[in-house]
Parts: structure tokens; sequence; C-alpha cells
């Protein structure tokens, strides 16, 4: 058998290496290309359309009549966006919003990851299974908890008015509250993963170093491991944040009428008005605002996968 | 080595965190065993509501639907983020792999509206163009879930071939075994362990979507999350309790298996030979 293959000429084996390749890469790129690039220009194309009663629900960009090709672009869906002060104050929501609750996962993640960081090695095993396993269940099921915990008949308010804190429930459901907390919630553990993976590296003699220096264990902290992690509070912050922005399921279900955040609004044009190319523009919109915090995670995952040992 | 004292202020964190993770969850499981509908009152032991899921043929329906789906996806998944992780970590000169980079990366990220919105247009595009898919379900939903599962299935794959020693794979090679044999007599094996976790974390991802899958699938098709959204949003629903409980024990018991077989293979590992 391997005298068989050792005989086989060069030429032909160089040409066996360069055609696996060339599957390699190219299936998962034609794939990738087709599901998940190509749909992006579809959304562009039909923010350009304007709405009609027909199946799709939208007008056709290009049309071809008479041996004309005409080519109708309507920017009417961005002018509309923009002087409907729903949406703009929509959007101002989503990002503060999202902003707060990074701000809160990263105040309770990173010391969370840090004690996960310095505890022994059998132990820190059962800590990240312990963090990453509420995520394996059900997202939505985790949202909903929240629902019978902090309603007005929910068991927050009731033990809260058992103790003789409060006389009368305090409106907790249905606020901005309960949906910073129950983003919090969920993507805690999408905060803590990265922040771990980072301080797990640190090189413990730079610490000692340090220590060995006369350096107050307050001090090192400050100039030696939170610089050091930066990167691991990006990541963590940007996974948190860019979902967080265009979340659903949390405004939809802790949140009240004043909650204004911008994955609902575009859920409600789609599914509810019927509006595709308002919801595209939206949706463009949105992605224009993630830009730069996606180009930033982007460089930090691609550092991570390409590194060698 | 030393290891420093860590403060007080962590652990006291790491405590709370986990309070706060863990609470209600605990919160859910007792109260499906409650006999009132209401979360103030305690009725009372009862496995009514258990009773009550298990006659349920819409939510039983939906769960085997949901299960086909995450099967196929995950499989699929597997295939496209393991090659995906190749490119990655191995072809550092090809053409296009920034490109692919950033095709897999972004649905990790991406807001699930964005995601779900473009494939539907997708897929009425498609149908218009070629006539397929003629109506949307089980075979646009697995597309999709494919899709944005092969993200997480490529971090997971290339984080393990990192550690390949390639000096193996390079030997193999030079006794004539072509690429294709070398990758799954000397790569695959190595890499085993990390396909199961991809494949298992692309089960739990697709099982777990609600928002793609509302926007792709059609009337034939409805999931376990479109079922449990639809009755929860009508508020606190005892029968969802039960289901919750029931999918928190079997994540357990699955992460407990898990931990033990990790914990039996890093002792192995550190027993002197």
């Amino acid at each position: 058998m391997t005298k068989k293959l050792l005989a086989t000429p060069f030429a032909e084996r160089v040409r066996a290496v360069v055609f696996h390749r060339r599957v390699v890469f190219g299936v998962p790129f034609a794939w990738l290309l087709l599901f998940f690039l190509l749909p992006f220009a579809l959304v562009l194309k039909i923010s350009l359309t304007s709405a009609v009663m027909a199946i799709p629900p939208y007008e056709p960009v290009f049309r071809f009549v008479d041996n004309t090709l005409s080519v109708v672009v309507n920017f009417g869906n961005y002018l509309f966006l923009a002087s409907d002060s729903l949406y703009v104050a929509a959007y101002w929501g989503s990002l503060k919003t999202a902003f707060l609750a990074t701000l809160f996962c990263l105040l309770i993640g990173y010391p969370m990851a840090y004690a996960i960081a310095r505890a022994p090695k059998h132990w820190q095993l059962v800590f990240l299974l312990m963090v990453m396993l509420p995520s394996w269940t059900s997202f939505l099921i985790r949202v909903y908890a929240w629902m019978g915990i902090l309603g007005n008949q929910g068991l927050l308010n009731t033990f809260l008015m058992w103790l003789g804190l409060i006389d009368s429930p305090l409106k907790m459901l249905n606020t901005n509250f309960a949906v910073i907390l129950g983003i919090v919630y969920a993507y805690l553990p999408f905060m803590i993963l990265p922040i771990y993976t980072n301080l797990v590296k640190l090189d413990i003699r730079l610490l000692e170093a340090a220590s060995d220096l006369g350096c107050r264990s307050m001090t090192t902290f400050w100039a030696i491991t939170l610089p050091l992690s930066k990167a691991g509070i990006l990541a963590g912050s940007m996974l948190v944040f860019i979902p967080a922005v265009g979340e659903f399921v949390i405004p939809e279900l802790l949140g009240g009428p004043d909650t204004l955040m911008i994955g609902k609004v575009l859920w409600e044009e789609f599914f509810n008005n019927r509006d595709w190319p308002v919801a595209s523009a939206l949706a463009i919109v949105m992605l224009a605002l993630l830009l730069v915090p996606i180009v930033l995670f982007h460089r930090f995952q691609a550092r991570e996968m390409e590194k060698n040992g | 080595m030393v290891r420093l004292r860590a403060p007080g202020f962590s652990k006291t964190m790491l405590v709370l965190g986990m309070l706060f993770l863990y609470l209600p969850m605990v919160v859910l499981i007792v109260y499906s065993f409650n006999a009132s509908r209401l979360v103030s009152v305690w009725a009372g032991f009862s496995t009514k509501w258990y009773g009550a899921l298990f006659a349920n043929e819409q939510i039983l329906s939906a769960v085997w639907m949901s299960l086909r789906i995450a099967f196929y996806s995950a499989s699929m998944a597997v295939c496209l983020g393991t090659l995906c992780a190749f490119v990655i970590a191995r072809f550092k000169k090809m053409r296009g792999r920034t490109l692919l980079s950033s095709m897999i990366t972004a649905p990790l990220v991406m807001p699930e509206v964005i995601t779900g919105l473009s494939l539907l247009l997708l897929f009425v595009q498609m149908a218009q163009l070629i006539g397929w898919p003629a109506d949307r379900g089980m075979a646009t939903i697995w597309i999709a879930h494919t899709t944005f599962c092969s993200a997480y299935v490529a971090v997971v794959v290339s984080a393990r071939l990192r550690e390949v020693d390639r000096s193996i794979e390079e030997a193999a090679m030079d006794l004539g075994c072509t690429p294709l044999k070398t990758f799954f007599v000397i790569t695959l094996p190595v890499i085993a362990p990390a396909l199961v976790s991809g494949w298992l974390l692309a089960f739990t991802l697709s099982l777990d979507d609600l928002v793609i899958a509302s926007f792709v699938s059609g009337p034939g098709a409805t999931t376990l999350p479109m079922v449990v959204f639809s009755s929860v949003r009508m508020g606190v629903s005892p029968e969802i309790n039960a289901l919750a409980t029931i999918i928190i024990a079997v994540v357990s018991v699955i992460a407990f298996i898990a931990w033990f077989w990790m914990r039996r293979a890093e002792k192995r590992r550190l027993r002197p030979r």
C-alpha cells in the first residue's frame, strides 16, 4: 500500500493537494457567499423599493419593458426613517439600553472571570461549566423566568411586601429596568468567557515581580492585570453589545409600551405592518450603526483564530 | 508556584453572580411543582403540569420538529465549520481567505433580526427566480441554522486545530499518504473532541433559536421556541415551567457527563507514565 503511494509521481501528488485545497476552500465559501453575503445585498436592494400590496410585497428595482431597462430607486424609506421621531428614538433607545447592559455585564462579569481564573485548576472547569450551563438551556425560558419574578404579583414583590419594605407592588415588569436586567442575565456568560480565557493566560511572573517589588495588590491590578486583559474585555463587550442592540425577545417579553428598541420595531414593521421595504431600511441603518463594533470584533476574533500554539 | 491570594471582592462577586444566574432557574423548577396557576400562591406539591405538558400535542410535535432540525443543522454545521477552520488555520496565503474569515465571524455577533430578515428575502427571491423553495419550512430553517451554527463550530474547531502537532501530518504525507487519508487517519482523531463539542453547541443553538426561525419558517413548520413564545407572551404558564424543568434537567445531566469525561481525560494526561 505504502509502496504504491510512494510510487505515484510527485506532480500527481501536488495536483491532489491543490485539488483538496480547492474543495476545502470552495464549499464553505460558496455556501457563505450564497446564504450570508448575498442576502445582505438583497436587503439593501429591497430597502430601495416601495411597498405594494402584492406577493412579494415590494416593487421591482429593475424593469425590462419595451426593450428598455429602467432602474427605479426609491430613497423614500430612508427619508421616512429620518423624519419619523419614533425610529430615531428607537435607535437611540437600543444603543442606550445595550450600552448600559454591557456596562453592567462587565462590572459583574469581570470580577467573576477573575475569581475563576485564580481558582485551583480543577475548580476552574467546574465554574466554567456552571457559567455556561444556563446558556445551553433555553434563552427564551430564561427570559421568561423573570416574568414570574418581576411581575406585580411576582415573587420579588410578594417577598418585599412580606418583609414590609413596601406597601404596594413596585412596577418592575414591563419597564426599561426589566429589559436591562434581562439582557445582563442572558448575556453574562458571553462576557465572562473571553475575559476568563484572557486572564488565565496572564503571565503570573509579572504579578509576582510586581509584588516582590512592593506593589500593593490593588495597584498591581490597575497597572498590570487590567491593561493586559484589554483584548478580553473588548471581545466580551462586543459579544454583548452588538446582539443586544438588535434584541427582540427581551424587550418584547420584559419591556413595556414605552420601551423603544429597534429589533422590536423591525419585527413589527415586518410581521404586523407587512412593510418589507421599511423593515429592510431599518436593518441597513442598524448594520451601518454597528459596523464599527462588528469590525472591531472581527479583528479580535480573526487574530484569536489564526494564532499558532 | 506562589499562588497569589485573590482579593475577597472577586470571590464574593463569583458567589453572588452564580446566585444571580441560578436563582431564576430554581424558581422555575420549584413552581413547576406548584398546584396553583399563580406564582404568588403555593397551593401544594403537584405534578399535574407535567401531565398537561405530555398531553399537549402541539408542544410534542414542535419538540420533534425542533429536534430533527437541530440534528440536521448541527451535522451540516460541523462539516462546513470544520472546513472553514481548516482554511483559516492552515491556508495562510489562499486568495479569498480574508473574505471567508469575515463571513464566518460575522454571524457570531450579527443581530438575529437582521440575519432572519436577510435570509427570508433571499428565499423569496430564489422562489421567484428558480422556483425553490416553493414553500418555506424545515429546509429553509435548516439552511438558516446551518449558516449561523457553522460560525460557532469554526471557532471551537480552529482552537483545537492550533494545538495539533503538524509534524505528524507532515510525516504521514512524506510517507506517501494522500491529504485526504492524512486527514482521516491523523487529524480527525486528534480534533474529534472539538467536533463533538462543536456539534453539541450547534445542536443547542439550533434548538434555542426563535427569531431567525420565525422569519424563514412557513405555516407548515412550527418549532418549539415558537410555541413557547406564543404561550409566554400571554403571561406566566405552569406548563412552560414544567418544560423548562425538563430542559434544565437534561442539559445538567449532559454537562455533568461532559465534566466527568473531561476530568478523567485530564487525570490520565497528568498521570506519570
